[in-house]
């Protein structure tokens, strides 16, 4: 802690060039000329760690989602993300980072013209994936979230928790280097809540760093080797210090660490 | 953790390739004003640029025909005096180079032009109207100030009563007349240009706000501004190619139609005004321009707009 304070992020993200998939650095965000709903946020995420985001409604969770997959600049501080300075990102970047990301909206997003089949297919045609490669695994995904019977139902026509599973489909089938799921079991029974943690799980064990936000306390003993991050009114309190510099556990440790520790 | 397990080929390869072509919106063509607005905007450029070609066209008849061409008229009361001086002008122009033909209108045949406007009731002595002499020169290049004055130079001394005009002269008004509307017409397919390119900017802008939350959605996974540009350009390009059809049907049936009225009022002119092969082929190339124009136009429109969203 103390060299952290002793020396500037600079220096410090350049001792560490790819350790972190993503660095937080005195982050704040406000909307408009609101007040800031975000303050002072510093952590840095892992290559294939698990973290769960916790915090009341309102905390600010969704807010710091939105700043980890780019839909959202911050107003003040510094994020590098992918070994890349994200705030000077150029507009034409952007994409080639999201498609690097997986989202779960809380709000679930799904395109209200296309089929759960064409949905979960987006991310795999945006990035140029050939009609005849895409067919198979789409239809694997949509059998194993269970909707294998409904990929031709446009989204008005399935339920909150079928939609959940749509979007949680989307968000994992182009096997992201990072998936971000903003209460993503919320609107889904309790065994299927489980499945799809199982479905997170196998994906992290793939590489993909998790982030998941939610209010779940059970959802977040159901892995225990996850990191927990809490909200509180905007500010990012670190109950299992996962989030120190160095981290209790990271997936890796480099020589740079070694030496901080 | 079949989902899972199931390779993507080349996924990695893919993921930054900016190009996948991706049907992201609902295509719904031809369901709203715009291709009519195209196809009447086509059809009035095309009548325009008809009109403007057909007017060239009987321009450059007309000046070619008057180009080298030179009228003297002798004007003298006595007849024997006017008989005179037009001999001694027309033995005098056949001596000059650079004239390539003399020729007398006959005296009869002048009367005979006049005819109708003076009658020809017995007794009337139409010798005693002073009609001038007209003799009708050709000359073997373009009738220039200094040509005009060089045969003045050379006539009035031996037929005082001359007067040496060039005919494209006379007819100076009526080609101010044809510029004007010529100009008229390209006036007319500039402002349609800019009003298409106005629909179709409203248009684009009318549709990006309807597919706002969709065109987010995409952002979000990563597509591309092209990507998005493209899906509103295909449905603008189906749209205008519909419509410029419609256009060019319509457009070139008026321009027919047009002609046939016009064909009773003579040869002369208006035969000369007809459109050749190459203005056909021009008015042809002009619903693909409209095309151009209309997809070219969304473009931009919806680039700028998305330029504005993170
Ligand atoms: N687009 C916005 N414009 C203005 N204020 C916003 C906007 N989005 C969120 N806020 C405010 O920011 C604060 C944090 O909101 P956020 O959605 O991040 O909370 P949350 O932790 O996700 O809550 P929940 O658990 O209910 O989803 C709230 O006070 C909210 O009113
Ligand atoms: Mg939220």
């Amino acid at each position: 802690m103390l060299r952290r304070e002793s020396t500037g992020p600079a220096f410090r993200l350049m001792s560490k060039p790819d350790a972190e998939i993503v660095q937080f650095d005195n982050v704040g965000l406000r909307y408009g000329t609101g007040k800031e709903v975000l303050t002072d946020i510093s952590f840095t995420l892992y290559p294939g760690s698990f973290y769960f985001l916790t915090g009341a409604s309102g905390a600010g969770k969704t807010s710091l989602l939105k700043l980890l997959y780019l839909s959202q600049r911050p107003s003040r501080g510094l994020i590098r993300m992918f070994g890349t300075d994200a705030i000077t990102l150029p507009r034409e970047r952007l994409p080639g980072f999201r498609r690097r990301i997986g989202v779960v909206f809380q709000d679930f997003r799904l395109v209200p013209h296309l089929s759960a089949f064409d949905n979960v297919a987006l991310p795999l045609r945006v990035a140029g994936v050939s009609e005849r490669e895409i067919a198979r695994p789409v239809a694997d995904m949509l059998d194993w979230v269970g909707l294998g019977d409904r990929r031709h139902a446009r989204p008005a026509t399935l339920s909150g928790g079928e939609q959940q599973r749509v979007a949680i489909a989307r968000a994992v089938i182009a096997r992201p280097d990072m998936l971000v799921a903003d209460e993503p079991t919320g609107n889904v029974d309790p065994e299927m809540a489980l499945k799809l943690l199982r479905l997170f799980e196998s994906l992290n064990r793939l590489g993909t760093t998790v982030v998941v936000a939610t209010h779940d306390l059970h959802l977040i003993r159901d892995v225990p080797e996850s990191l927990i991050m809490r909200l509180d009114k905007g500010r990012l309190a670190d109950p299992t210090g996962a989030l120190r510099y160095p981290p209790r556990r990271a997936a890796s440790p480099s020589p740079a660490e070694a030496t901080a520790r | 953790m079949t989902a899972l397990a199931s390779r993507i080929p080349g996924l990695a390869a893919w993921r930054n390739r900016a190009n996948g072509d991706v049907r992201l919106l609902p295509q719904g063509h031809l369901s709203g004003p715009m291709p009519w607005v195209i196809a009447i905007m086509i059809a009035l450029t095309i009548v325009a640029a008809g009109s403007g070609l057909a007017l060239r066209n009987a321009a450059r008849a007309a000046s070619a025909d008057l180009e080298g061409g030179v009228t003297v008229q002798i004007v003298s009361a006595a007849p024997a005096e006017r008989n005179r001086q037009a001999d001694a002008a027309v033995a005098a122009l056949k001596g000059m180079v650079g004239v390539a033909a003399v020729h007398r209108v006959a005296q009869s045949d002048l009367e005979a032009l006049v005819e109708p406007w003076l009658g020809t009731r017995p007794g009337d002595d139409i010798e005693a109207l002073p009609i001038p002499a007209l003799i009708d020169v050709r000359l073997s290049g373009p009738a220039g100030r200094d040509r005009i004055a060089a045969l003045r130079a050379r006539i009035i001394p031996v037929a005082p009563a001359a007067r040496v005009d060039a005919q494209a002269g006379w007819l100076a008004p009526v080609f101010a007349a044809i510029g004007a509307l010529q100009w008229l017409a390209g006036g007319l397919i500039a402002l349609l240009a800019l009003a298409t390119v106005a629909s179709v900017l409203l248009a684009s802008r009318n549709a990006l706000g309807n597919h706002r939350e969709t065109i987010e959605i995409v952002h979000m996974l990563g597509g591309t501004d092209r990507q998005i540009a493209r899906v509103f350009q295909r449905g603008m390009a189906v749209d205008a190619a519909a419509g410029g059809m419609a256009g060019l049907l319509l457009g070139l049936a008026t321009i027919f139609m047009l002609g046939r009225q016009f064909a009773p009022l003579g040869s002369g002119m208006m035969g000369a005004a007809a459109l050749g092969w190459s203005d056909w082929l021009l008015l042809a190339a002009i619903p693909m321009l409209g095309v151009a124009l209309a997809v070219l136009t969304a473009r931009l429109t919806v680039l700028a707009a998305l330029r504005k969203m993170l």
